[in-house]
């Protein structure tokens, strides 16, 4: 006799409800009690969960159900999603095994002199530059430099395609205040849901083998910074100097690309560098899903307890976190400087 | 002045809300700006704005801060959308324009300079300049010398490649009326231009534009609170107060005779003898004994200080070399003391 019971009966709904609530499919916890021989106990007033209804009243469904129908709904919907986003993110996968391959296959005396000239032309600083080489040949030394390097080749492709895509989202919200209004919660939703959940869908959606699955886990992680902090930067632009780009009769495009885009882009740059930030982060979970890298060897380090091996790995995801950041700062206080005193 | 006027605007309201157009017949039966604002929830901008802006003059809008001087000027470029009326430049209506042709009219026929510079920080002084003709697309090398000509004219010959943030504050106005001269416009509109810079710089400024309209006798439509500035500048003169104008015309007419207590409050703060003119006090020939000559466009304090205070003297007062009036001191000192309304209420109480 469940506690809910009376409540049907004085609601008139016992004929919809059936008359013995026995159909149900037993719960863990029914299982457990039963198999130990003591008697479920019974609460003297419980939450009116689906569960508890359920046990008086069979009509309505169990808890189990809803995450079934999740499931059901989301396989049913599973062929078409495919045959729309496979075609798309293809591309997505080529980049990547690319990006893999170019890295693998180019030899580390040239490689090692691309990475510190690109660090050079972004930052300027010789200190910076320096610290780049010192961290690639400590990464090089203990034979981290192949993995390494595809933890990078990911990470240019990310958040190159978040940049590319990111920036155009920004534009557009910041133009439009419905949009704005209609993005910002998927940003927010994008940016809390653990990034795990991330990674159900895709498996169910992809292939584990491809790489575009993990590519779409970083992507749409670390895709966020960039677009809040365009449609932030354009919203900032000083309105006065808006207001003379009117008057003196600039098209939409030019104010875009002349005034509102140049004065945005210390905060764009300051997004890129968050993008950055969190594909990297993005990345050693996404070795979950067969993304390599150095994130295998953290895994490797969880799995097999290897001490060592996970912190090694781990030490080079910050070194190579702190490449990163410190270029990509360093190139945003140089796009700064230019308004500042000299 | 037969000539037809080089800017017209004709029965303008602006209204600010959401039911503007609703709510302007009530502003046109005569609702004020606190009964809209308490019942209607509306923003009286503007109302009943006529006012004529006359080829190669200076017309100044004078008024304290919400009387709707700054948004008056930016509806003659459209940059504000009127709630009634015509604003007509060169004849043509520019409310009727479409989206590229006012952008047209916004290249071509007016340039703007602004309180405080708007600049673009990220370009040099010199690309600041050419802004104009660059959205135009004219070729780099034209912009450079047009750029570089018109940033020599207002001083500023060596600071081409700096940028904005370097240069104080007057030279970075010098820049926005260098953008705006380079435009090449009849129309500059200067929107309390001068404002935002220090005392002796603001002069410095205001010497600058009259030697330039001296020279380039453009229509310009001048915004300020000042009113020694107003006066200074002004060919013609409109006074604004809550969106409406009170009184227009010749500066040294309104000062004279100003018709509302509004605006005596207002005159009566300045320096007199400084702003008035021999041509406004003087009367017409008809003696003969003159202690000396005099200019119609010379201030009275130098008359003051020519006569060494001397009420008892006469002036003949010259116009380009004939004779076209005189000047009796007494006459002037009269002139000095402010004109009220009535002689119980002699100060308005202030609203």
């Amino acid at each position: 006799m469940a506690f809910y019971d009376s409540v049907f009966k004085a609601l008139g709904l016992s004929d919809w409800c059936g008359a013995e609530a026995s159909s149900a499919p037993m719960s863990m916890a029914d299982l457990l009690a039963q198999s130990s021989g003591e008697a479920t106990k019974e609460e003297f007033f419980p939450f009116p969960s689906l569960d508890n209804l359920n046990e008086s009243c069979s009509g309505i469904i169990q808890s189990r159900d809803v995450t079934k129908g999740i499931e059901e709904g989301f396989l049913a919907a599973k062929p078409t999603l495919k045959a729309i986003l496979d075609p798309i993110t293809q591309p997505l996968s080529w980049l990547l095994d690319g990006a893999l391959w170019t890295f693998a296959a180019t030899p580390w005396f040239i490689m090692v002199p691309i990475l510190v000239a690109i660090a050079w032309f972004a930052s300027r600083s010789v200190g910076v530059t320096i610290f780049v080489a010192f961290s690639i040949f400590l990464l090089g030394l203990v034979d981290h430099y192949d993995v390494a390097m595809q933890t990078l080749s990911i990470i240019f492709v990310c958040t190159g395609i978040s940049v590319m895509l990111g920036v155009p989202i920004g534009i557009a919200m910041s133009k439009s205040d419905r949009l704005q209004r209609s993005l910002v919660p998927v940003l927010d939703l994008l940016q809390t849901l653990p990034t795990f959940v991330y990674l159900i869908p895709l498996i169910f959606l992809f292939s584990v083998t491809e790489s575009k699955l993990y590519g779409i886990a970083i992507i749409l992680y670390a895709i966020v910074p960039v677009v809040r902090l365009t449609d932030l930067g354009i919203r900032l632009v000083d309105q006065d100097v808006i207001e003379a780009a009117d008057a003196f009769g600039m098209t939409s495009r030019q104010k875009l690309l002349g005034v509102q885009l140049p004065l945005a882009l210390p905060n764009i740059m300051a997004g890129i560098n968050q993008t950055i930030m969190m594909s990297l982060a993005m990345v050693v979970i996404a070795s979950l899903v067969s993304a390599p890298g150095l994130g295998v060897n953290v895994l490797r380090g969880i799995r097999n307890l290897e001490l060592g091996v996970g912190i090694v790995a781990g030490i080079g995801i910050v070194l190579l976190a702190v490449i990163l950041d410190r270029v990509s700062k360093a190139a945003l206080s140089r796009v700064d400087m230019t308004r500042v005193k000299h | 002045m037969a000539t037809e006027p080089k800017v017209r605007l004709r029965g303008l309201y602006k209204i600010f809300g959401a039911r503007h157009k609703e709510v302007l017949h009530h502003v046109k039966e005569g609702m004020g700006k606190e009964d809209l604002l308490e019942h209607h929830k509306h923003v009286l901008g503007l109302q009943d704005i006529n006012v004529d802006m006359q080829a190669g003059e200076i017309t100044v809008v004078m008024g304290l801060s919400g009387s709707g001087k700054s948004t008056l000027i930016r509806h003659l470029n459209r940059l504000i959308e009127p709630t009634a009326g015509e604003i007509l430049v060169d004849g043509i209506d520019v409310m009727a324009l479409s989206e590229p042709d006012l952008r047209e009219v916004r290249q071509t026929k007016m340039s703007m300079v602004f309180q405080k510079f708007a600049l673009l920080p990220h370009r040099t002084v010199v690309q600041n300049a050419a802004m104009s003709l660059k959205t135009r697309g004219f070729s780099e090398a034209e912009q450079q010398s047009e750029a570089m000509k018109w940033l020599a004219r207002v001083g500023l010959q060596g600071y081409e490649n700096r940028y904005p943030a370097q240069l104080s504050g007057g030279m970075q106005q010098r820049v926005g009326i260098a953008r705006a001269l380079t435009a090449n416009t009849d129309i500059m509109l200067m929107d309390e231009a001068f404002s935002a810079l220090d005392p002796l710089i603001r002069t410095d400024m205001q010497n600058l534009l009259l030697e330039l309209q001296d020279e380039l006798q453009k229509t310009i439509i001048f915004i300020t609170h000042d009113l020694d500035e107003a006066l200074k500048l002004a060919d013609h003169l409109v006074i604004l107060k809550d969106g409406a104008v009170i009184q227009q015309g010749e500066p040294q007419g309104i000062l004279m005779n100003p018709c509302d207590p509004y605006i005596e409050d207002f005159v009566s703060d300045i320096n007199r003898a400084r702003v008035l003119r021999v041509k406004s006090v003087m009367e017409p020939l008809s003696g003969s004994k003159f202690a000396g000559d005099v200019d119609v466009g010379d201030n009275l304090e130098s008359l003051i200080a020519r006569s060494e205070g001397d009420t008892s003297l006469h002036y003949r007062v010259m116009s380009g070399g004939t004779a076209v009036g005189e000047l009796h001191m007494r006459d002037l000192v009269k002139a000095l003391v402010p004109r009220l309304s009535s002689s119980e209420d002699v100060s308005p109480p202030k609203s």
